[in-house]
């Protein structure tokens, strides 16, 4: 229907032929690329969800911890006890391929002297409090890094099964029904070519039978004519 | 491959201090307008994670949604000191329905 300007030769016959197979069998992988990674990403999402809802309790905790160990504490002091770290976190990045997509995996590297000795203060000058709140931080970040991981992934899928998505109705609904209209079209008129061709030649042929049969009959015509002139032609008279 | 990066933490002091202790670049911001400042300058940089207080993410809405689709940064959003506002649970909702074409969770 769109594209109705193809010039109907056999040559752009084959050649549409051999798109829309490539169409279709294109149209074939991409759903199934769609399918899959719609699969992993539910998957992702569900776990994404989850940790989520369990990261935002525990950082709510956290926060609480702090709230309490900074009305312990004065602000400045506070301030002072954090300001220098102890521990410094390196992040390294590698990368696990989904579906053609690629989502980022996180490992990171804490460099300290120790697990438990994370605290970047004397405890002299310090509350309690503050401890168990770093403390329990130190446990959240794992979670935090894992979360970010997955959701990251979440929102690369995402992009990856919308564009799939779109290709994949592209080729379903436009490229495919357009292809084949366009090779009935030119089947049709190949086939009416075919039949006008019939048709002349049957026509010319009539037209040369009927000519000769003209030129036969004429022929005859003058042959009787002359042989009666000559044998009864007295008798005419 | 083998390059590292780092990660940091944006909001208000309060809710990234205790990040310091744990080795994280921490960034108190006083606004919105700051901490997008502070996303571009981490994102050019070696950054790949970068922890966003949702007080701060309700107000930069475009910055977050142009780093989306990008490998790195990564931008994770994080209740603050004053609580969850859900941002966090309604960007997956919002992933869902862009990769479904609805809501079906």
């Amino acid at each position: 229907m769109a594209n109705i300007t193809v010039s109907p030769t056999r040559m752009e016959l084959t050649r549409l032929k051999g798109k829309l197979r490539t169409a279709q069998r294109g149209h074939k992988l991409l759903k199934d690329k769609r399918d899959e990674l719609m699969k992993q990403f539910l998957e992702t999402v569900r776990e994404v969800r989850a940790l989520r809802a369990e990261v935002e309790e525990e950082l709510m905790t956290v926060h609480g911890a702090f709230t309490v160990a900074s009305a312990l504490m004065s602000s400045e002091a506070m301030e002072q006890a954090l300001l220098y770290p102890k521990q410094s976190v390196e992040l390294t990045m590698t990368f696990q391929n989904i579906m053609s997509v690629n989502v980022p995996v996180y490992d990171f590297q804490t460099q300290t002297r120790s697990d438990s000795d994370i605290y970047p203060y004397g405890f002299a000058a310090t509350s309690g409090e503050l401890d168990t709140a770093v403390d329990a931080l130190g446990k959240v970040f794992r979670k935090l890094l894992k979360l970010a991981e997955i959701e990251k992934s979440a929102q690369l899928m995402a992009e990856e099964i919308e564009k799939t998505r779109r290709r994949v109705n592209a080729l379903e609904y436009v490229m495919i029904p357009n292809t084949q209209e366009a090779i009935r079209y030119i089947n049709m008129k190949l086939d009416e070519n075919d039949r006008a061709t019939t048709i002349r030649l049957m026509k010319v042929k009539d037209m040369i039978l009927k000519e000769s049969l003209e030129e036969k009959r004429e022929a005859t015509a003058k042959a009787v004519k002359a042989f009666s002139g000559q044998g009864e032609g007295p008798a005419e008279v | 491959m083998a390059m590292t990066y780092q990660i940091a933490a944006i909001g208000d002091w309060e809710s990234v201090m205790g990040f310091r202790a744990l080795g994280l670049d921490t960034y108190p911001v006083a606004d919105a307008a700051e901490a997008k400042e502070k996303i571009k300058e981490l994102a050019k940089g070696n950054c790949a994670v970068i922890y966003l207080t949702e007080q701060l993410a309700k107000d930069m809405e475009d910055v977050i949604s142009r780093y989306k689709d990008e490998l790195r940064p990564a931008i994770i959003l994080i209740p603050g000191r004053q609580g969850s506002l859900g941002i966090g649970k309604n960007n997956i909702q919002r992933a869902i329905e862009r990769a479904v074409g609805a809501d079906i969770l």
